[in-house]
Protein backbone atom coordinates (compact mmCIF):
# COMPACT_ATOMS: atom_id res chain seq x y z
CA UNK A 1 0.00 0.00 0.00
CA UNK A 2 1.14 3.35 -0.91
CA UNK A 3 0.23 6.53 1.21
CA UNK A 4 -0.12 9.72 -0.83
CA UNK A 5 1.18 12.84 0.84
CA UNK A 6 0.10 15.87 -0.90
CA UNK A 7 1.78 18.89 -0.35
CA UNK A 8 0.38 22.36 0.04
CA UNK A 9 0.55 25.40 -3.36
CA UNK A 10 2.89 27.16 -1.01
CA UNK A 11 6.07 24.93 0.70
CA UNK A 12 7.37 26.78 3.42
CA UNK A 13 8.33 26.08 7.48
CA UNK A 14 4.06 26.58 8.51
CA UNK A 15 3.07 24.73 5.85
CA UNK A 16 5.38 21.72 5.82
CA UNK A 17 3.53 20.89 9.00
CA UNK A 18 0.39 19.78 6.93
CA UNK A 19 3.22 17.57 5.59
CA UNK A 20 4.10 16.19 8.78
CA UNK A 21 0.55 16.08 9.91
CA UNK A 22 -0.43 13.54 6.80
CA UNK A 23 2.70 11.78 7.37
CA UNK A 24 2.49 11.15 11.05
CA UNK A 25 0.06 7.99 10.77
CA UNK A 26 2.00 6.02 8.33
CA UNK A 27 3.92 3.82 9.69
CA UNK A 28 8.39 4.35 8.10
CA UNK A 29 8.09 1.20 6.38
CA UNK A 30 5.10 1.89 4.21
CA UNK A 31 5.96 3.70 0.56
CA UNK A 32 4.44 7.14 0.15
CA UNK A 33 3.90 8.99 -2.56
CA UNK A 34 4.84 12.74 -2.27
CA UNK A 35 2.57 14.80 -4.53
CA UNK A 36 3.78 18.27 -5.98
CA UNK A 37 1.91 18.71 -8.61
CA UNK A 38 -0.31 21.83 -7.46
CA UNK A 39 2.85 23.47 -5.32
CA UNK A 40 3.41 26.98 -6.91
CA UNK A 41 6.27 27.60 -4.63
CA UNK A 42 8.79 26.50 -2.39
CA UNK A 43 10.97 27.67 0.28
CA UNK A 44 14.44 27.10 0.93
CA UNK A 45 12.95 25.36 4.27
CA UNK A 46 10.11 23.31 2.29
CA UNK A 47 13.08 22.15 -0.07
CA UNK A 48 15.44 21.05 1.98
CA UNK A 49 13.04 19.40 4.72
CA UNK A 50 11.68 17.59 1.64
CA UNK A 51 14.82 15.88 1.36
CA UNK A 52 15.42 15.06 4.54
CA UNK A 53 11.75 13.49 4.75
CA UNK A 54 12.62 11.38 2.11
CA UNK A 55 16.19 9.74 4.21
CA UNK A 56 13.53 9.03 7.08
CA UNK A 57 11.58 6.67 4.81
CA UNK A 58 12.43 2.53 4.81
CA UNK A 59 11.63 2.61 1.19
CA UNK A 60 12.03 4.97 -1.34
CA UNK A 61 9.50 7.50 -2.00
CA UNK A 62 7.95 8.76 -4.98
CA UNK A 63 8.19 11.81 -6.07
CA UNK A 64 5.84 13.65 -8.49
CA UNK A 65 7.25 17.33 -9.40
CA UNK A 66 5.10 20.23 -9.85
CA UNK A 67 2.55 20.47 -12.79
CA UNK A 68 3.93 24.01 -13.25
CA UNK A 69 6.93 25.14 -15.81
CA UNK A 70 8.16 27.51 -13.57
CA UNK A 71 7.58 25.99 -10.10
CA UNK A 72 9.70 22.64 -11.76
CA UNK A 73 12.32 25.37 -13.44
CA UNK A 74 12.71 27.31 -9.71
CA UNK A 75 13.44 23.72 -7.79
CA UNK A 76 15.95 22.67 -10.68
CA UNK A 77 17.73 26.08 -10.39
CA UNK A 78 17.68 25.48 -6.55
CA UNK A 79 19.42 22.36 -7.11
CA UNK A 80 16.77 20.27 -5.77
CA UNK A 81 16.19 17.48 -8.51
CA UNK A 82 19.68 17.18 -8.05
CA UNK A 83 20.01 15.31 -4.70
CA UNK A 84 16.24 14.28 -4.85
CA UNK A 85 17.24 11.64 -7.61
CA UNK A 86 19.07 9.26 -5.27
CA UNK A 87 16.40 9.80 -2.67
CA UNK A 88 12.70 9.52 -4.24
CA UNK A 89 11.73 7.70 -7.67
CA UNK A 90 11.03 10.65 -9.17
CA UNK A 91 8.10 11.52 -11.99
CA UNK A 92 6.78 14.02 -14.07
CA UNK A 93 8.47 16.92 -15.71
CA UNK A 94 11.86 17.52 -14.31
CA UNK A 95 13.28 20.40 -15.95
CA UNK A 96 17.42 20.69 -16.77
CA UNK A 97 19.27 23.19 -14.43
CA UNK A 98 19.97 26.29 -15.91
CA UNK A 99 21.98 29.14 -14.25
CA UNK A 100 21.22 32.99 -13.98
CA UNK A 101 18.67 32.62 -10.78
CA UNK A 102 19.92 35.48 -8.84
CA UNK A 103 17.86 35.12 -5.50
CA UNK A 104 19.15 32.02 -5.26
CA UNK A 105 22.71 32.77 -3.04
CA UNK A 106 23.50 29.40 -2.32
CA UNK A 107 21.45 26.33 -4.05
CA UNK A 108 20.86 23.40 -2.53
CA UNK A 109 24.01 21.72 -0.87
CA UNK A 110 24.44 18.71 1.13
CA UNK A 111 26.30 19.16 4.39
CA UNK A 112 28.08 16.25 5.89
CA UNK A 113 31.24 17.13 7.23
CA UNK A 114 33.60 20.17 8.00
CA UNK A 115 34.93 20.60 4.45
CA UNK A 116 31.11 20.87 3.33
CA UNK A 117 31.15 24.08 5.48
CA UNK A 118 34.22 25.30 4.49
CA UNK A 119 32.81 25.29 0.76
CA UNK A 120 29.47 26.56 1.75
CA UNK A 121 31.21 29.60 3.76
CA UNK A 122 33.44 30.67 0.52
CA UNK A 123 30.47 30.55 -2.01
CA UNK A 124 28.15 32.58 0.12
CA UNK A 125 30.62 35.50 0.56
CA UNK A 126 31.14 35.49 -2.74
CA UNK A 127 27.81 36.45 -3.44
CA UNK A 128 26.48 38.04 -0.60
CA UNK A 129 27.93 40.94 -0.32
CA UNK A 130 26.30 42.91 -2.80
CA UNK A 131 22.71 41.72 -2.31
CA UNK A 132 22.84 41.87 1.51
CA UNK A 133 24.29 45.52 1.42
CA UNK A 134 22.59 46.67 -1.91
CA UNK A 135 19.06 44.70 -1.71
CA UNK A 136 18.45 44.22 1.82
CA UNK A 137 20.06 47.64 3.13
CA UNK A 138 22.07 45.97 5.90
CA UNK A 139 25.21 47.48 7.02
CA UNK A 140 28.87 45.78 5.28
CA UNK A 141 29.38 44.31 8.68
CA UNK A 142 26.45 42.44 8.35
CA UNK A 143 28.16 40.48 5.45
CA UNK A 144 30.86 38.73 7.56
CA UNK A 145 28.02 38.07 10.46
CA UNK A 146 25.92 36.57 7.99
CA UNK A 147 28.93 34.01 6.76
CA UNK A 148 29.33 33.38 10.34
CA UNK A 149 25.95 32.83 11.05
CA UNK A 150 25.91 29.98 8.36
CA UNK A 151 28.72 28.47 9.29
CA UNK A 152 27.29 27.95 13.04
CA UNK A 153 23.99 26.92 11.83
CA UNK A 154 25.95 24.39 8.96
CA UNK A 155 28.31 23.00 12.21
CA UNK A 156 24.70 21.84 13.59
CA UNK A 157 25.02 19.07 11.66
CA UNK A 158 28.20 18.69 11.35
CA UNK A 159 28.54 18.02 15.41
CA UNK A 160 25.36 16.71 16.23
CA UNK A 161 23.17 15.41 14.00
CA UNK A 162 24.92 12.06 12.86
CA UNK A 163 24.42 11.94 9.47
CA UNK A 164 24.46 14.51 6.32
CA UNK A 165 21.96 17.31 5.90
CA UNK A 166 21.38 20.16 3.29
CA UNK A 167 21.80 24.22 3.44
CA UNK A 168 20.16 26.27 0.96
CA UNK A 169 19.93 30.22 1.14
CA UNK A 170 17.59 32.50 -0.69
CA UNK A 171 16.66 36.42 -0.83
CA UNK A 172 12.75 36.74 -1.84
CA UNK A 173 10.02 39.57 -1.64
CA UNK A 174 7.79 38.65 1.44
CA UNK A 175 4.57 40.14 0.41
CA UNK A 176 2.13 38.48 2.59
CA UNK A 177 3.72 38.57 6.05
CA UNK A 178 6.40 41.18 6.14
CA UNK A 179 5.81 43.25 2.59
CA UNK A 180 9.65 43.63 1.86
CA UNK A 181 12.54 41.45 0.93
CA UNK A 182 14.45 38.86 3.18
CA UNK A 183 17.05 36.11 2.90
CA UNK A 184 16.42 32.94 4.10
CA UNK A 185 18.91 30.22 5.41
CA UNK A 186 17.44 26.94 5.94
CA UNK A 187 19.64 23.85 7.67
CA UNK A 188 17.32 20.88 7.65
CA UNK A 189 18.78 17.28 8.74
CA UNK A 190 17.29 13.94 9.39
CA UNK A 191 19.94 12.92 12.20
CA UNK A 192 19.34 12.07 15.82
CA UNK A 193 17.95 16.17 16.95
CA UNK A 194 18.61 18.14 20.17
CA UNK A 195 16.90 16.01 22.55
CA UNK A 196 18.47 13.02 22.03
CA UNK A 197 21.94 14.72 21.07
CA UNK A 198 21.83 16.13 24.86
CA UNK A 199 20.74 12.76 26.14
CA UNK A 200 24.12 11.62 24.81
CA UNK A 201 25.72 14.01 27.45
CA UNK A 202 27.08 11.94 30.25
CA UNK A 203 25.78 12.20 33.96
CA UNK A 204 22.64 14.47 32.49
CA UNK A 205 19.83 14.46 34.69
CA UNK A 206 16.52 14.21 33.22
CA UNK A 207 13.49 15.66 34.93
CA UNK A 208 9.48 14.98 34.14
CA UNK A 209 9.37 18.29 31.77
CA UNK A 210 12.29 16.75 29.76
CA UNK A 211 11.46 16.12 26.12
CA UNK A 212 12.09 17.68 22.45
CA UNK A 213 10.74 21.20 23.78
CA UNK A 214 12.62 21.49 26.81
CA UNK A 215 16.19 20.43 25.03
CA UNK A 216 15.62 22.99 22.59
CA UNK A 217 15.04 25.55 25.24
CA UNK A 218 18.21 24.49 26.99
CA UNK A 219 20.14 24.76 23.60
CA UNK A 220 19.14 27.83 22.18
CA UNK A 221 18.35 29.71 25.01
CA UNK A 222 21.06 28.52 27.68
CA UNK A 223 23.52 27.49 25.11
CA UNK A 224 23.83 23.74 26.53
CA UNK A 225 25.56 21.48 24.54
CA UNK A 226 26.21 17.52 24.86
CA UNK A 227 29.86 18.13 25.33
CA UNK A 228 30.98 18.91 28.95
CA UNK A 229 33.59 21.45 26.98
CA UNK A 230 32.48 24.66 28.63
CA UNK A 231 33.79 26.32 25.12
CA UNK A 232 30.51 24.51 23.47
CA UNK A 233 27.43 25.78 22.70
CA UNK A 234 28.08 29.60 21.63
CA UNK A 235 27.43 28.86 18.19
CA UNK A 236 23.84 29.40 18.79
CA UNK A 237 24.05 31.90 21.36
CA UNK A 238 26.18 33.81 17.71
CA UNK A 239 23.25 33.21 16.03
CA UNK A 240 20.89 34.32 18.20
CA UNK A 241 23.24 37.63 18.66
CA UNK A 242 23.46 38.34 14.74
CA UNK A 243 19.61 38.14 14.80
CA UNK A 244 18.96 39.88 17.60
CA UNK A 245 21.16 42.49 15.59
CA UNK A 246 19.40 42.67 12.24
CA UNK A 247 16.26 42.35 13.83
CA UNK A 248 16.03 38.38 11.71
CA UNK A 249 14.21 35.35 12.83
CA UNK A 250 15.32 32.47 14.42
CA UNK A 251 13.32 29.20 14.25
CA UNK A 252 13.96 25.44 14.95
CA UNK A 253 12.32 22.21 14.78
CA UNK A 254 13.30 18.96 16.15
CA UNK A 255 11.41 16.06 16.79
CA UNK A 256 8.15 17.02 18.07
CA UNK A 257 8.65 20.68 18.83
CA UNK A 258 9.88 24.18 17.68
CA UNK A 259 11.15 26.98 19.17
CA UNK A 260 11.30 30.66 17.31
CA UNK A 261 13.16 33.39 18.47
CA UNK A 262 10.25 35.91 17.36
CA UNK A 263 10.87 39.37 16.25
CA UNK A 264 8.27 42.44 16.52
CA UNK A 265 7.34 41.86 13.05
CA UNK A 266 6.44 38.18 13.19
CA UNK A 267 3.66 36.73 15.16
CA UNK A 268 5.11 33.14 15.54
CA UNK A 269 4.94 31.36 18.63
CA UNK A 270 7.95 31.32 21.03
CA UNK A 271 7.70 27.70 21.47
CA UNK A 272 5.37 25.01 20.46
CA UNK A 273 5.05 21.03 21.64
CA UNK A 274 3.27 17.97 20.86
CA UNK A 275 4.00 18.54 16.77
CA UNK A 276 4.00 15.45 14.50
CA UNK A 277 7.26 13.53 15.04
CA UNK A 278 9.91 14.42 12.15
CA UNK A 279 13.47 13.31 12.85
CA UNK A 280 16.71 15.73 13.66
CA UNK A 281 16.86 19.48 13.30
CA UNK A 282 15.18 22.03 11.10
CA UNK A 283 16.56 25.64 11.25
CA UNK A 284 15.44 28.25 9.44
CA UNK A 285 17.15 32.13 9.80
CA UNK A 286 15.11 34.73 8.39
CA UNK A 287 17.20 38.58 7.75
CA UNK A 288 14.94 40.97 6.45
CA UNK A 289 15.50 44.19 4.63
CA UNK A 290 16.34 47.38 6.97
CA UNK A 291 13.93 50.06 5.69
CA UNK A 292 15.23 52.83 8.17
CA UNK A 293 18.19 53.79 6.97
CA UNK A 294 17.12 54.50 3.31
CA UNK B 1 63.10 36.80 20.24
CA UNK B 2 59.97 37.41 18.77
CA UNK B 3 58.26 34.51 16.60
CA UNK B 4 55.40 34.53 14.03
CA UNK B 5 53.19 32.90 13.02
CA UNK B 6 50.91 33.84 9.70
CA UNK B 7 47.63 31.78 10.69
CA UNK B 8 46.19 31.85 7.20
CA UNK B 9 49.63 30.00 6.37
CA UNK B 10 49.08 27.49 9.42
CA UNK B 11 45.60 27.18 7.96
CA UNK B 12 46.66 25.87 4.56
CA UNK B 13 49.69 23.68 5.83
CA UNK B 14 47.37 21.59 8.50
CA UNK B 15 43.95 21.44 6.87
CA UNK B 16 43.47 22.58 3.18
CA UNK B 17 45.77 24.74 1.12
CA UNK B 18 42.42 26.31 -0.90
CA UNK B 19 41.31 27.64 2.69
CA UNK B 20 41.31 31.21 3.90
CA UNK B 21 38.67 31.22 6.14
CA UNK B 22 38.68 29.94 10.19
CA UNK B 23 35.47 27.97 10.18
CA UNK B 24 34.22 24.72 12.15
CA UNK B 25 35.86 23.24 14.94
CA UNK B 26 38.26 20.63 13.73
CA UNK B 27 39.74 22.82 11.75
CA UNK B 28 40.56 25.23 14.90
CA UNK B 29 41.72 22.22 16.87
CA UNK B 30 43.87 21.77 13.35
CA UNK B 31 45.47 25.73 13.99
CA UNK B 32 46.19 25.08 17.29
CA UNK B 33 47.71 22.20 17.08
CA UNK B 34 49.95 23.59 14.30
CA UNK B 35 50.48 26.55 16.62
CA UNK B 36 51.50 24.45 20.10
CA UNK B 37 53.91 22.66 17.58
CA UNK B 38 55.62 25.59 16.51
CA UNK B 39 55.87 26.76 19.93
CA UNK B 40 57.42 23.72 21.10
CA UNK B 41 60.36 24.11 19.15
CA UNK B 42 60.97 27.37 21.06
CA UNK B 43 62.46 28.31 23.86
CA UNK B 44 61.24 27.92 27.82
CA UNK B 45 60.15 31.72 27.37
CA UNK B 46 58.52 32.69 24.23
CA UNK B 47 56.88 35.94 22.82
CA UNK B 48 54.84 35.16 19.65
CA UNK B 49 52.95 37.39 17.36
CA UNK B 50 49.63 35.08 15.97
CA UNK B 51 48.62 36.83 12.99
CA UNK B 52 44.83 37.13 12.04
CA UNK B 53 45.94 39.70 9.04
CA UNK B 54 44.93 37.59 6.03
CA UNK B 55 42.16 35.53 8.02
CA UNK B 56 39.12 36.61 6.06
CA UNK B 57 36.22 34.90 8.10
CA UNK B 58 36.88 33.92 11.87
CA UNK B 59 33.58 31.79 13.36
CA UNK B 60 32.78 31.54 17.31
CA UNK B 61 34.10 27.86 17.22
CA UNK B 62 37.14 28.09 15.33
CA UNK B 63 38.06 31.50 18.05
CA UNK B 64 37.03 28.58 20.70
CA UNK B 65 39.31 26.52 19.64
CA UNK B 66 42.31 28.31 18.55
CA UNK B 67 42.13 31.31 20.50
CA UNK B 68 40.19 30.28 24.08
CA UNK B 69 42.23 26.83 24.21
CA UNK B 70 45.13 28.11 22.93
CA UNK B 71 44.95 30.63 26.46
CA UNK B 72 43.49 28.01 28.68
CA UNK B 73 46.77 25.93 28.21
CA UNK B 74 49.30 28.88 28.72
CA UNK B 75 47.39 30.55 31.01
CA UNK B 76 45.57 28.22 33.39
CA UNK B 77 42.65 30.02 35.48
CA UNK B 78 43.82 28.14 38.96
CA UNK B 79 47.40 28.83 40.74
CA UNK B 80 48.35 25.08 40.79
CA UNK B 81 48.33 24.31 37.42
CA UNK B 82 51.74 25.37 35.64
CA UNK B 83 51.78 25.89 31.57
CA UNK B 84 54.11 23.46 29.76
CA UNK B 85 56.09 26.80 29.07
CA UNK B 86 56.11 30.80 29.50
CA UNK B 87 54.82 31.68 26.19
CA UNK B 88 53.34 35.00 25.61
CA UNK B 89 51.11 35.82 22.65
CA UNK B 90 49.97 39.11 20.61
CA UNK B 91 47.34 38.55 18.49
CA UNK B 92 48.02 40.78 15.37
CA UNK B 93 45.73 41.66 12.56
CA UNK B 94 42.45 41.59 14.71
CA UNK B 95 39.70 43.15 12.81
CA UNK B 96 36.44 44.39 13.62
CA UNK B 97 34.82 41.19 11.75
CA UNK B 98 37.02 38.81 13.87
CA UNK B 99 36.52 40.79 17.00
CA UNK B 100 32.91 39.62 17.55
CA UNK B 101 33.68 36.34 18.01
CA UNK B 102 37.16 36.37 19.91
CA UNK B 103 35.20 38.65 22.36
CA UNK B 104 32.89 36.20 22.60
CA UNK B 105 35.08 33.17 23.56
CA UNK B 106 37.21 35.04 25.54
CA UNK B 107 34.02 36.57 27.60
CA UNK B 108 33.01 32.95 27.88
CA UNK B 109 36.19 31.70 29.36
CA UNK B 110 36.84 34.54 31.75
CA UNK B 111 40.29 35.31 29.50
CA UNK B 112 41.89 38.08 27.74
CA UNK B 113 44.17 38.36 25.11
CA UNK B 114 47.15 41.44 23.95
CA UNK B 115 45.55 42.27 20.25
CA UNK B 116 47.00 44.85 17.97
CA UNK B 117 44.43 46.18 15.32
CA UNK B 118 44.71 47.30 11.73
CA UNK B 119 45.95 50.33 12.71
CA UNK B 120 48.90 48.93 14.87
CA UNK B 121 47.61 49.81 18.13
CA UNK B 122 47.68 47.68 20.93
CA UNK B 123 45.02 46.85 23.16
CA UNK B 124 43.69 44.53 25.92
CA UNK B 125 40.22 42.69 24.69
CA UNK B 126 38.14 40.27 26.54
CA UNK B 127 37.76 39.73 30.45
CA UNK B 128 39.71 42.33 32.29
CA UNK B 129 39.29 43.93 35.56
CA UNK B 130 39.45 47.75 36.41
CA UNK B 131 42.76 47.20 38.62
CA UNK B 132 44.51 44.93 35.71
CA UNK B 133 43.57 47.18 32.71
CA UNK B 134 44.95 50.63 35.12
CA UNK B 135 48.27 48.42 35.50
CA UNK B 136 48.37 47.06 31.87
CA UNK B 137 48.36 51.10 30.52
CA UNK B 138 50.71 52.31 32.98
CA UNK B 139 53.18 49.66 32.14
CA UNK B 140 52.73 50.45 28.72
CA UNK B 141 53.21 54.31 29.42
CA UNK B 142 56.29 53.73 31.49
CA UNK B 143 57.40 50.58 29.60
CA UNK B 144 59.13 48.84 32.77
CA UNK B 145 57.91 49.18 36.15
CA UNK B 146 58.43 47.53 39.74
CA UNK B 147 55.68 46.68 41.94
CA UNK B 148 56.71 49.68 43.94
CA UNK B 149 56.97 51.91 40.69
CA UNK B 150 53.32 50.83 40.21
CA UNK B 151 52.32 51.30 43.35
CA UNK B 152 53.15 55.05 42.97
CA UNK B 153 52.08 55.49 39.47
CA UNK B 154 48.52 53.89 40.70
CA UNK B 155 48.15 55.27 44.23
CA UNK B 156 48.12 51.79 45.28
CA UNK B 157 49.90 50.03 48.28
CA UNK B 158 53.17 47.70 46.82
CA UNK B 159 51.52 44.80 47.89
CA UNK B 160 48.72 45.57 46.03
CA UNK B 161 50.82 46.39 42.82
CA UNK B 162 52.74 43.20 43.27
CA UNK B 163 49.23 41.17 43.16
CA UNK B 164 47.78 42.68 40.30
CA UNK B 165 51.27 42.38 38.64
CA UNK B 166 51.40 38.66 38.98
CA UNK B 167 47.84 38.28 38.25
CA UNK B 168 49.15 39.76 34.41
CA UNK B 169 51.72 37.66 34.43
CA UNK B 170 49.42 34.52 35.00
CA UNK B 171 47.34 35.59 32.42
CA UNK B 172 50.13 36.31 29.71
CA UNK B 173 49.27 39.58 29.45
CA UNK B 174 52.81 40.98 31.60
CA UNK B 175 56.07 39.74 31.25
CA UNK B 176 58.83 39.61 34.57
CA UNK B 177 62.23 40.26 33.67
CA UNK B 178 64.04 39.96 37.32
CA UNK B 179 62.27 42.37 39.55
CA UNK B 180 60.39 44.51 36.58
CA UNK B 181 57.63 43.86 34.30
CA UNK B 182 56.44 44.61 31.19
CA UNK B 183 53.22 44.84 29.57
CA UNK B 184 53.01 42.26 26.25
CA UNK B 185 52.90 44.13 23.43
CA UNK B 186 54.10 47.15 24.29
CA UNK B 187 57.95 46.38 23.58
CA UNK B 188 57.55 44.03 20.48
Amino acid sequence: MTAVINLPPSLDDRTFEQVLEQLAPVPAEEKVLVDARHTRWASPYGLTALLTLAQTRAEKPGLIAPDAAETASYWARAGFFEHAEPLFEITGHVPRARGGESDVLLEITPVGKSDDVHEVVGRIQSKSHAILVKELNLDAKATMGFAMTLSEACQNIVEHAGRGGWVAVQTYTWKKRLGRRVVVIAVCDAGIGFRRSLESAHGRRLDERWGDGRALEEAVLRGVSRFADPGRGQGLAGVRRYIGRWQGKLSIRSGTARIAIVPDWDEDLPLEEKLPNFPGAQIQITIPEHREAR
Amino acid sequence: MINHIDLTGVLRRTVCDLYSDLVTRPTGAAVRDGIEKQLAELGERSLTVIDFSHVRLLDYSCADEIVAKLLIRYAPADDETEPPRDAYFVFRGVNEYHLDAIETVLERHGLAIVAERDAGEVDLIGAVGEAERRAWDALCRVGKLGAAGLARELGITPDAAERVLERLRRRRLAMRLEECWVAVGAAQ
